[in-house]
């Protein structure tokens, strides 16, 4: 096993593989991001024009088809491809309308946080000192803090409804680019090209846009893909709790929680919008890993 | 190591001054509280009992005042009186918190037990099908939705199959689908955390002069390069902690737990604030002494790790 070819490093020669067909099927099918994108496209697609492409009104109910059962189950009425929901509503459409209240929550909660983090994160480091300090312990408070509980508490007081929810999720999402932002500032401080910029008499505002803002951008897009899925599943974990956007708008989440009282008699209700929870958030965990191996692979030990 | 525990203390103290004051202060940014618990004046609301709901909650007080009275209740261990049911809310608190205790250690060890060595396995076989497989569960395991899992698996178990009780808390065989609920999104993040860095200790110089001495290949994965893969999700224990809450809370609802996450999803129905407000300050201190206990596990376990 030892002192096999020369360009593979010796600690991987534990155990050698070979390359078999298999393996190296995977490795072409890993290289671009295909699937994902594909995916991402079809569901921005259903987002944009929800309304030419459901076959049915999201919201009217229509009692007579009361958890239809969904076109190829014998016993139903071939109406409704994944069936309908509790008040006869086309499962399908809904999940389609879905897309629309998942992807523009979680994008800009995801926009909101990139924005308060990355500022937090650059003046915390360029800034330094006391305030440097300040500023990580209380991003260190936030990492200790059950935000679920906090999330709760929130939006009873204040109520759930758009502005809400994208607030809670924003308390989610700025944290992980304050301190990867923080800490690309610090190290970019004290490069000999910012030195420069400064001895040339550029202010902080331009220092910190100009030349130290383009650094930290890599960083920024890969944190904001690898987080949108899970901001994408807390925001369906909100509203299947009942706290999330209210009804009749169709949300994922609180679609699975409508059939959870019929899962012996009417699975569909509960089973398919789950599903498209699941693959959305798998495409954009997978984006967010390629992005991160493409665009900044030493941000694989932190994320 | 004393400095430390100081340290940790300190840090402590001033999170939960912090958490308070936020608690507190968002409490009342949100409007009287009075007005959140409407639904007590079955009578329609008079001057009288009114005025008689503030002074028992002390809201006729200026605000600096209701916040002492408020933090000093809470230093002693009273968490004020929850508006369902009349009754104080820290012995609400503790009679679930054992319920919730079980299911969170349970899916902890199964989540150590399984993820540690997948994710081992994964970065030492780098590039079978082994790695492959631990890659995308790596990924799919934290992009499934725990509450949709919860219902697959009593669909599948319960509703067909017709194996394992549904949603209540009675016998061993009804803690399976919980911890498997729970512990799901635990050993994704675990092993991916175990892979990547077991990925870093092979590269390094110890694992190749160890290897150079003739240890044996097993001999290194297990003896040498383990030890510092362990200590990697050690580094991200908040980020687990705070999986793991997320988690209870949901795995409580879907199973009818009868723990706190139960507790706080009835409590958020019934616009509970007191018991909510509880509920998060006592939250805050159990994820800072898990922190904390995280931190002092990874110094002893890595040398390198200073106490600072």
């Amino acid at each position: 096993m030892a002192g096999a070819s020369a360009n593979i490093p010796p600690s991987l020669e534990l155990f050698q593989p070979t390359d078999g067909p298999v393996r190296r099927a995977l490795r072409s099918f890993n290289r671009w991001p295909i699937m994902q994108v594909v995916m991402i496209a079809l569901l921005v697609i259903c987002a944009l024009f929800a309304d030419i492409i459901a076959p049915y009104d999201p919201i009217d109910a229509n009692l007579k088809d009361r958890r239809e059962p969904p076109i190829w189950s014998s016993e139903g009425n071939g109406k409704y491809i994944l069936g309908a929901d509790l008040q006869g509503r086309d499962l399908l459409s809904r999940i389609i309308h879905g897309a629309k209240v998942s992807l523009s929550i979680a994008g800009i909660s995801i926009g909101l946080g990139m924005l308060v983090g990355t500022g937090y994160g650059l003046i915390s480091g360029y800034v330094g000192g006391w305030i440097d300090e300040l500023l990580m312990r209380i991003v260190d408070v936030f990492l200790a803090f059950p935000l679920i509980m906090a999330a709760l508490f929130l939006l009873v007081l204040f109520g759930s409804g758009y502005g809400t929810v994208i607030g809670v999720l924003v308390l989610f999402s700025w944290v992980a680019f304050a301190r990867q932002v923080r800490a690309e500032t610090l190290a970019l401080k004290t490069s000999d090209y910012v030195a420069l910029a400064q001895v040339a008499g550029a202010s902080t505002f331009r220092v910190l846009f100009k030349h130290i803002l383009p650094g930290v951008v890599n960083t920024i897009m890969v944190i904001a893909t690898l987080n949108i899925g899970g901001l994408i599943l807390t925001e369906s974990v909100l509203s299947y709790l009942g706290v999330g956007i209210p009804p009749p708008t169709p949300a994922w989440g609180a679609m699975v929680a409508d059939g959870k009282d019929y899962l012996s008699i009417s699975w569909q209700i509960s089973f398919f919008p789950g599903m498209a929870i699941f693959l959305t958030v798998m495409a954009f965990n997978f984006l967010g890993d390629w992005t991160r191996d493409f665009l900044d692979p030493r941000l694989r030990q932190v994320m | 190591m004393v400095t430390f525990l100081l340290r940790r203390l300190v840090f402590m103290a001033v999170t939960l001054f912090a958490v308070s004051i936020l608690v507190f202060g968002v409490s009342r940014a949100s409007g009287d509280p009075r007005y959140t618990a409407m639904f007590q004046f079955s009578k329609g609301v008079t001057k009288e009992n009114w005025d008689a709901l503030g002074e028992l909650y002390g809201l006729d007080k200026p605000l600096v005042v209701q916040y002492l009275i408020w933090a000093g209740n809470a230093l002693r261990g009273d968490l004020g009186t929850s508006f369902a049911g009349k009754r104080p809310v820290s012995t609400v608190i503790l009679e679930k918190v054992q319920a919730t205790a079980e299911l969170a250690i349970l899916a902890t060890a199964f989540a150590v037990a399984v993820g540690i060595p997948l994710g081992v396995l994964s970065a030492v076989r780098r590039g079978t099908i082994f790695d492959y497989l631990g890659r995308y569960y790596a990924v799919a395991g934290q992009a499934v939705p725990p509450f949709w899992l919860a219902l697959v698996l009593i669909l599948i178990f319960t509703v067909w199959l017709g194996w394992l009780p549904g949603a209540k808390r009675e016998g061993w065989d009804s803690y399976i689908m919980p911890v498997l609920t729970l512990g799901s999104g635990l050993i994704a993040g675990i092993l991916r955390l175990v892979r990547s860095s077991m990925l870093e200790v092979l590269d390094s110089e110890y694992v190749k002069l160890a290897r150079a001495k003739g240890a044996s290949a097993r001999a290194v994965v297990w003896k040498h390069a383990l030890k510092n893969a362990v200590a990697a999700p050690l580094t991200y224990g908040g980020l687990l902690i705070s999986l793991l809450f997320m988690g209870t809370v949901i795995t409580e609802s879907v199973f009818g737990w009868p723990g706190l996450g139960r507790m706080t999803i009835q409590a958020t129905l019934n616009n509970d604030t007191p018991v909510l407000s509880g509920v998060v300050m006592f939250a805050t201190l159990c994820a800072i002494v898990g922190n904390s206990m995280v931190d002092i596990i990874h110094a002893l376990i890595d040398p390198r790790v200073r106490y600072t």
